[in-house]
């Protein structure tokens, strides 16, 4: 290689790795003192949050352009975040700003948003947690979001770095106690807004009214009641307060097994519906289960005769996905995306599908989406409704249940559909954010076993719903972010009867406003970049990205707007308000492709280079070496 | 005619003109076509299994139409696309379908037909087939060449080598245009026409290209407007085992360095891994060294030959024909790679790319011999530069300039019309060039002019042997052939349909540099072109963002014209909104719906 071995420069040439100190040395900060001291950036509390600790010179470490900045500022947590205080946020032009997340800043990490946390020590990179004895010249924190932040605190008084240090770990980490979770001293803290037009706004389900809407809404009520038997959790805190049941089942029977068995009804369609029931606990006692066997032949008897007709039960506990199984491809996948520097970036991108796909993230998405058709294909076309089975039915049943909704019903891919269903499936529904999102901090291992602690339902009537739903999105987009093998245990024939209604469905034309399936096929699957990549400015096309056809596509309708105003004015000639279309997006002429993330790291137009080049061809090598013509030049 | 007719010894069918009105194609469109072969097959399709159907073959194409449903079309195959023709199951074969012809098409499909094997119904198809896919091997003509189609426009007059220099400011005080090989004397796989340093004399010219391996000197391929750093293309220098050295060469190189006085290093990228550079001396190829190129910086681009791309690509179609592979689908793909070729290909063009647009200097670009890795990477990096090549025009004459007229090896790559499927010539070159140039659209979806259709529409005539745009090998063999006046040019009939071929999205951006992410987390398998067969793989055409932005556009023209119209008729008289036909608020639910 004659490349002279210029980072982002030279040809193909691999650059030496920099250690995790080296990243910025002393005399690369561009820092002007001047500056730190006059553009300090006030900390902003929300009602009920409170500074819990703080550092100040600590130094950002950004990437850009391959090189590396520094930025002086003051790292402080308090009961809700850590935040870095610099004084970069000028970089942002108004465009971007419309664009900020209001309550979390760039530099701002929510408690519960932290992965890990690491801290380098003599350039090595360990995970921090629990006391430390010795404290790390640099933080590098991951988040769930996949940030990564790197802190350097090699300029920070070592009082203050034990004093943070100590305090991240601590309030990230320490198992937490349910009443101590940030949103309650919020709760009571802030002004209570509660949202007053209903047609503007998801629905919650947190009334019998809800429950009949949605009911009228998708044609069910025929045959189903909502019920309020368990209005203020008296027969069981897993179930809502009021929710769907078929019409002939005794209302007794609910409390009976303190709300399983009890078919619980989620969507209804033209053709068929769907419910999902949660098992009945198991029992070793022959007596007991003789009672629980003619309680569910009773059960089974109402909803399989008319107007029920035929129900296909769909256990989803023991032939579908675990959440064992989910938790551990995701953990893979998502290291993927955590990367440290430019050179991994790079490294790791020659190699980069295989890791990919043995995460199983991917497959596992595409399970989720054919299991979803499957239910789909017994619904419209053969007439049946189908019975979700679970454990607890709060897991599975809510992935798959909702997903079924977003293909059938037009309506869940409206905005406030789909919050609605978020609503409906997911919280209502029960499932369990608390401890699939471990954000009390139990130990990790048994995050899934765990029972329900208490109900969620509890914490809808705080007005601070807005926790709840941005990780309730956070784990729909997860589920539901890529479109989805071969399905486990089914029959021939089965299968036979889900290709014939894919294929037919996918050979006529699409009906945005109708049935929608996702395409499944191997290389239809893709990693759903607008997530994964938004931080990583390695992966970053200027000026490109769908965006860029998304924007053409908003100017253009508000051209169209412009000049249908026009045509009314001109129609009334009236001396109408001359009201220009607000843009959003017209004086940004060229966005990138991680718009609107990782705003501050758009800044030159110079081209990103892959710095670590070939990989060996292996059984091609001898084909490497043949040249190209079979001419001697030898004597020319 | 007849004499064709002698040749087959076999009665033509006459009943051409009520089966081609059946179908797309005008009947007047191929002039010369005969249909040969009208016969019962089953054709085994590997997606939905076997189909009875009748095959009609003509000297340009094959046709297959369902027996079964509604006589449809199933196959239109053009005999061009076929590399290779074998027989399957022998006289003792058992077996349903067992009997017949298995073809194997450049196009990443293969096609089975299951015959009778009573009356020699194989053999005549086999013989057809052969004698009309491979002309070459039986001395007939290319179809081309018998092609008698007329398009309004003459697409052999998009390029034109003086405008299209002229268009670049060239000729200059610092660059003059040759006619030293204007009878392919000088080197005979370049075009008549060529730009070299206004201080280099003819003689210096001929003394370099003993120099340089074919012949093929350093010249002009882009001159950037603003800071005047060129980009040059050539062969590699004949250095050999002893290091040889050229007065010439060195003196020449500095020439062209000296042109732009803003800095002092000419680059110098050479495709190759820097092994293969080096392993080229022993057959009296090389590189630049060091020391006899004192100003200038050699890089390697570690871009892989021919031999290497052609096994790459045919991995590709290992994993999605006929059946996509499922479950391991990355892992597969990888193993390809494919797409880390398309990764080395597209890095080295945007280094090419940046070093020029950076002003840091001027670039020479070379392979081994300068007509395949070369290709790829002045054009792909003049794609980059000069958003003119974006345009459907433009990137015509890209393709005509960098690949056509500086000899890109067409004929020995793709094999037009010859019979030899295993040649080591064979290679994928053209068709990476033109994967690299969708991932770019895909990466910027409003900074080309043209669609995905356009440059699959390019790739099916690379094969198809319906126009002259991609025979021979050089330009001084097109000539001797008179290929332009005897043969339709492609861009004829691209050009003479533009509308299908545009982009709806396209913004036009002057001055724009492109630079992609040559980041295998964004290069995609192109899988409309590689997958197209597969009929569980299409992707809806067009996607729904474009089909809306189509409605939108359709919507803002004809306010324009209700607009103008109500402008015009804009007198107080006629202003009572009542009688209008209908009012704009009813347009209103249109526009607002979300997708």
């Amino acid at each position: 290689m004659l490349g002279k071995g210029v980072v982002g420069g030279g040809g193909g040439t691999k650059a030496p790795k920099p250690s995790f100190v080296s990243y910025v040395r002393p005399e690369e900060i561009h820092t002007n003192e001047k500056e730190v001291t006059e553009k300090e950036v006030t900390l902003h509390l929300l009602p009920g949050e409170q500074l819990l600790c703080e550092a100040s010179t600590v130094l950002k470490c950004v990437q850009e352009d391959s090189c590396q900045r520094g930025i002086y500022g003051r790292l402080v947590c308090t009961d809700f975040k850590i935040a870095f205080l610099g004084d970069d946020e000028s970089a942002l032009d108004n465009d971007e700003t419309q664009f900020k997340n209001k309550v979390i800043g760039e530099n701002d990490i929510t408690l519960h948003c932290v992965d890990q946390i690491y801290g380098v020590f003599d350039e090595k990179k360990k995970t921090l947690f629990g006391q430390l004895k010795k404290y790390p010249e640099k933080l590098i924190i991951h988040c769930k979001d996949l940030r990564v932040f790197h802190f350097c605190l090699r300029y920070t008084k070592e009082e203050e770095v034990k004093r943070i240090v100590s305090g991240i770990i601590h309030h990230t980490q320490a198992p937490k106690l349910l009443k101590r979770l940030f949103l309650f001293s919020y709760a009571t803290a802030a002004q209570n807004h509660t949202a007053t037009d209903p047609k503007n706004h998801a629905v919650m389900f947190d009334t019998l009214q809800d429950w009949c809407w949605e009911l009228e809404r998708t044609k069910g009520n025929m045959k189903y009641k909502a019920v309020s038997v368990n209005e203020g959790y008296k027969v069981c805190e897993r179930l809502p307060a009021y929710f769907v049941v078929p019409t002939p089942l005794p209302e007794e029977d609910v409390p009976r097994f303190h709300g399983h068995g009890i078919p619980i009804w989620c969507w209804s369609c033209h053709s068929g519906c769907a419910f999902k029931m949660s098992a009945l606990p198991k029992e070793q006692d022959d007596g007991v289960l003789q009672i629980q066997k003619n309680f569910l032949d009773g059960i089974y008897k109402t909803i399989h005769r008319p107007p029920y007709e035929i129900v296909k039960t769909e256990d989803l506990s023991s032939n579908f996905l675990s959440l064992q199984e989910i938790q551990t491809a995701y953990s893979k996948f998502k290291q993927l995306f955590l990367i440290d520097n430019s050179t991994e970036f790079w490294d790791t991108d020659i190699k980069w599908f295989f890791p990919a796909e043995s995460s199983s993230w991917l497959d596992i998405i595409r399970r989720c989406l054919k299991k979803a058709i499957e239910i789909i294909e017994c619904l419209e076309a053969q007439n049946m409704n189908v019975l979700l089975l679970e454990e607890n039915a709060s897991d599975l049943c809510c992935l798959v249940s909702s997903l079924v909704q977003v293909m059938m019903d037009p309506h869940c891919r409206t905005r406030f559909g789909f919050q609605s269903l978020v609503q409906k499936e997911w919280i209502v529904g029960g499932h369990c954010f608390l401890d699939r999102c471990n954000h009390l901090r139990q130990s990790d291992k048994e995050e899934h076993q765990r029972q329900l602690s208490l109900p969620l339902t509890q914490s809808k009537s705080s007005p601070k719903r807005g926790f709840f739903r941005e990780e309730t999105d956070h784990l729909i987009k997860n589920l539901l972010g890529k479109r989805i093998s071969k399905l486990i245990n089914s029959s021939e024939e089965l299968q036979d009867n889900f290709r014939e209604f894919y294929d037919s469905w996918r050979s006529k034309p699409p009906n945005y406003h109708g049935l929608l399936l996702p395409h499944i096929e191997g290389p239809e699957i893709k990693v759903w970049a607008q997530r994964y990549l938004r931080w990583i400015p390695e992966a970053q096309i200027l000026g490109g990205g769908r965006v860029a056809t998304l924007s053409k596509l908003l100017e253009t309708m508000e051209e169209v707007q412009r000049l249908q105003e026009k045509i009314e004015e001109r129609h009334h000639s009236q001396e109408a308000l001359q009201a220009e279309a607000a843009s959003l997006l017209r004086t940004s002429a060229r966005l990138s492709s991680l718009f609107p993330f990782a705003l501050l790291q758009r800044h030159s137009s110079k081209p990103v280079l892959p710095t670590s080049g070939w990989k060996a061809l292996g059984d091609e090598e001898d084909l490497a070496k043949r040249e190209d013509e079979f001419v001697d030049l030898g004597d020319v | 005619m007849s004499l064709l007719r002698g040749l087959l010894g076999m009665e033509l069918i006459g009943r051409s003109v009520r089966l081609f009105l059946d179908f797309q194609e005008k009947p007047a469109s191929l002039g010369t076509f005969f249909i040969l072969i009208d016969k019962e097959v089953i054709y085994i399709c590997p997606f939905n299994g076997p189909i009875k159907g009748r095959v009609y073959i003509t000297n340009y194409r094959l046709y297959l139409r369902s027996l079964e449903t509604d006589s449809a079309l199933i196959l239109d195959v053009p005999l061009g696309v076929i590399s290779r023709i074998e027989k399957m199951g022998g006289a003792t074969s058992r077996g349903e379908n067992s009997y017949g012809l298995d073809i194997t098409c450049k196009d990443m499909r293969n096609l089975r037909f299951a015959l009778k094997q009573e009356g020699h119904s194989r053999r005549d198809m086999f013989e057809i087939l052969t004698r009309y896919a491979f002309p070459l091997a039986h001395s007939l003509p290319i179809f081309a060449f018998l092609n008698e189609e007329k398009f309004d426009v003459d697409g052999w007059m998009v390029y034109n080598p003086v405008e299209e220099y002229r268009r670049q400011g060239l000729p200059n005080h610092h660059w003059r245009i040759t006619f030293i090989n204007k009878c392919y004397e000088l080197c005979d796989t370049y075009p008549a026409l060529l730009v070299v340093p206004y201080r280099a004399s003819d003689d210096d010219l001929r003394r370099v290209a003993t120099f340089r391996s074919r012949n093929r000197i350093p010249v002009l391929s882009w001159i950037h407007p603003e800071n005047k750093t060129v980009i040059m293309r050539c062969s590699q220098p004949l250095v050999g085992m002893s290091g040889k050295r050229n007065k010439d060469d060195e003196k020449y190189l500095d020439v062209i360095r000296e042109t732009n006085r803003q800095v002092n290093k000419l680059t110098i990228y050479d495709a190759r891994p820097n092994v293969n550079a080096v392993a080229n001396k022993a057959t009296g190829g090389g590189y630049e060294s060091d020391d006899a190129y004192h100003n200038a910086e050699l890089f390697f681009l570690d871009i892989h030959n021919i031999h290497v791309m052609r096994e790459s690509l045919k991995k590709v179609k290992d994993i999605v024909y006929p059946n996509v592979e499922e479950s391991h689908w990355l892992s597969s793909l990888e193993s390809t790679h494919w797409l880390e070729h398309i990764k080395l290909v597209l890095t080295g063009a945007i280094q090419v790319a940046d070093r020029v647009s950076s002003g840091k200097s001027s670039v020479v670009v070379h392979c081994s011999d300068g007509w395949d890795r070369t290709a790829q990477l002045t054009s792909l990096a003049m794609l980059m530069l000069d958003s003119y090549y974006r345009s459907i025009e433009g990137f015509e004459i890209l393709v005509q300039k960098e690949w056509i007229s500086f000899g890109h090896k067409f004929a020995s790559r793709i094999g037009h019309g010859d019979k030899n499927h295993a040649d080591a010539d064979r290679s994928p070159i053209f068709l990476q060039f033109v994967d690299c140039v969708w991932q770019m659209s895909k990466q910027f979806p409003t900074a080309f002019e043209f669609n995905e259709r356009f440059l699959i529409i390019i790739l099916d005539h690379l094969y198809s042997c319906r126009f002259g745009t991609f025979l021979y090998n050089c330009e001084s063999a097109r000539e001797k052939q008179k290929v332009t006046e005897r043969t339709v040019s492609l861009w004829s009939l691209i050009n003479s349909n533009k509308d299908k071929f545009k982009n709806p999205f396209y913004t036009k951006e002057i001055n724009r540099v492109l630079y992609p992410v040559a980041s295998m987390r964004h290069l995609e398998l192109w899988v409309n072109y590689y997958i197209r067969w597969n009929p569980r793989i299409k992707q809806q055409q067009p996607n729904p963002v474009e089909q809306r932005y189509m409605e939108l556009l359709a919507l803002r023209d004809e306010y324009i014209k209700r607009l103008e119209e109500l402008q015009l008729a804009n007198s107080p008289k006629l202003s009572d909104p009542s009688t209008s036909p209908s009012s704009p608020s009813q347009m209103m639910p249109h526009v607002q719906t979300h997708f």
